[in-house]
């Protein structure tokens, strides 16, 4: 596997982790945080960070793998 | 005739008017109406995906969740998260093999990746049995928001025959890219109905989110955590469920197929960047459903709370808008659901399975006629049984997971084979039927799909190392 898409996948993974995985962790009230419950803060927070980690998945994906993508069938 | 009236019905023939308009000076063959000529760029194809994401379910059942289960709707605002996660990566691959092969349809994907035709007629039946409640969902969705917006004015019947008529055109000449354009006016209506109330309601209500939020919490705790208010839906149910609906959200036939409309791989990887931001309306809305919990509570149908609030707190001209906005927000899925409905017959069923030599303009000709034979199906079971869609959806979104093994070991996995994943989405799709008849869903507080799903997994791994003399995949 590419190198770019080893860490694209590693990042990938992150989503997954906090907001599946770790579900049982933060199933609670408190801490409150901005005035929500800290399950549905920390829902919101990973949810709002996706595009980010996802963007830097692709500028990973872009600088270790060749320039021409395609066919990797 | 009242004002919420004239904004309903101008609403929905201006958009259907969009859709046709969409189609001029566009020669119609079966590559412009299905994938819109693979020529989508970034903003069309956003749209588009978007318009067919977010459904009446979004405006009503998300709100409705919230008001009546609490916490475990939060598994609606993660798993288009995760979805959009795993298309940043198969997506792309999937685009590419298709502009090769210049594939129109999900099936088509299968037939080309295992070289079986049965393996997608068999695909294309289970999408297409997993299509007609949904779309049935969308018409129904449909007739209710209008009834209660227009304050029973236009009955539910006469808004879901209408639209019926109007969707059916603008698919008929337009094909896909109709749908695309209706799906503009269909995201500035939604995002700008979700918009003012989500952020309008618990300020004048309570003074804000926090203040709203803080009334919840001292009055019903419970209701924030898993499993909120109901009996069954506890940490496992929820993720289990956000697994399912993850990896079955890209699995559904229309949406896998719109993926062909792309102009490039590249742009599917930046659409799954931006997609997640189309999350935060959802947000949103649970705000609304909890207002509603504790401005008007004790509704017995919870789908109900959305638009019962927006009711009670804006003027009538508004909740024309509100009904504009839901009414075209179900056309756009509808549209796209029974155009790619039609497809799965035309070019599938009927051209794979019965006629190989019939042309790509008879293959068309069909294609069209299916549109109104599947909108009359789905709109029959609409009118005649309005209540009996969810556990029918359920049973649809449960179906179509049980191709994303046979897509991504497909994509992956050199061993995998024809007979692999053709037994396995029998095994999926058998036991998944077995468990929801037999009232065994959840089962052990797991999501049943999701038993069938890691059941028909391994059945696919197992059934391949098995046959492999007779693989016969790239």
């Amino acid at each position: 596997m590419k190198k770019g898409t080893r860490l694209a996948l590693m990042l990938g993974a992150i989503p997954f982790l906090t907001l599946v995985f770790a579900l049982p962790l933060v199933n609670r009230i408190h801490p409150i945080v901005l005035g929500l419950p800290f399950l549905l803060f920390w829902i919101l927070l990973w949810v709002a960070l996706t595009p980010l980690i996802l963007f830097l998945a692709y500028l990973l994906e872009r600088k270790y793998n060749p320039p021409e993508e395609g066919d990797d069938l | 005739m009242s004002i919420a009236l004239i904004i309903i019905f101008g609403v929905i023939l201006f958009s259907a008017g969009v859709g046709i308009f969409a189609g001029r000076n566009v020669k119609m063959d079966l590559e412009n109406w299905t994938v819109g000529g693979r020529k989508f760029g970034i903003l069309l194809i956003w749209l588009l995906m978007a318009g067919e994401i977010y459904t009446t379910f979004t405006f009503l059942g998300a709100s409705g969740w919230a008001y009546s289960k609490g916490a475990p709707a939060f598994y609606i605002l993660i798993y288009g998260a995760l979805a959009y996660t795993i298309s940043f990566f198969i997506l792309p691959v999937i685009w590419r093999i298709g502009k090769r092969h210049r594939l129109h349809t999900q099936p088509d994907f299968f037939v080309t990746l295992y070289r079986s035709r049965s393996l997608g007629i068999l695909v294309a039946v289970i999408g297409v049995f997993s299509i007609i409640p949904y779309l049935q969902l969308q018409l129904a969705g449909l007739g209710f928001i209008v009834e209660v917006a227009s304050n029973g004015a236009i009955t539910s019947n006469v808004a879901i025959l209408i639209s019926f008529v109007l969707t059916c055109a603008f698919v008929f000449t337009s094909g896909i890219k109709g749908a695309a354009w209706v799906a503009v006016i269909k995201d500035i209506l939604m995002i700008a109905a979700v918009f003012i109330v989500g952020f309008g309601v618990p300020s004048i209500y309570f003074g804000g989110f926090g203040k709203m939020m803080g009334a919840l919490m001292e009055k019903m705790p419970d209701h924030l955590v898993f499993p909120g208010s109901t009996p069954n839906m506890d940490t496992l149910w929820v993720m289990s469920t956000i697994l399912l609906t993850a990896m079955g959200f890209y699995m559904w036939p229309h949406i896998y197929g719109s993926v062909f409309s792309a102009k490039s791989d590249k742009i599917l990887k930046r659409n799954a960047i931006i997609m997640p931001f189309y999350q935060i309306p959802i947000f949103l809305i649970f705000m609304v459903g909890f207002t509603a919990l504790l401005v008007i509570p004790g509704l017995e149908n919870g789908d109900l709370a959305f638009l019962d609030l927006v009711n009670k707190t804006y003027p009538a001209w508004f909740m024309g808008f509100v009904g504009a906005a839901g009414a075209v927000t179900a056309m756009v899925p509808a549209a796209i659901l029974v155009l790619f409905a039609s497809t799965l017959v035309a070019k599938n069923i009927y051209q794979a399975g019965f006629k190989p030599q019939a042309s790509d303009e008879s293959v068309l000709r069909l294609s069209r006629i299916m549109v109104a034979v599947i909108m009359g199906v789905s709109l029959f079971f609409a009118l005649k049984y309005p209540n009996e869609l969810v556990p029918l959806l359920i049973l649809g979104y449960d179906g179509v997971c049980q191709f994303f093994p046979g897509t991504v070991l497909g994509l992956t996995w050199r061993k995998v084979t024809k007979q692999g994943v053709f037994c396995g989405i029998l095994v999926g799709v058998g036991s998944v039927i077995f468990f929801i008849a037999s009232g065994n869903d959840p089962f052990l507080g797991i999501n049943a799909g999701f038993v069938g799903l890691v059941l028909n997994a391994a059945v696919t791994v197992l059934v391949s190392l098995l046959t492999q003399n007779k693989a016969g995949k790239d």
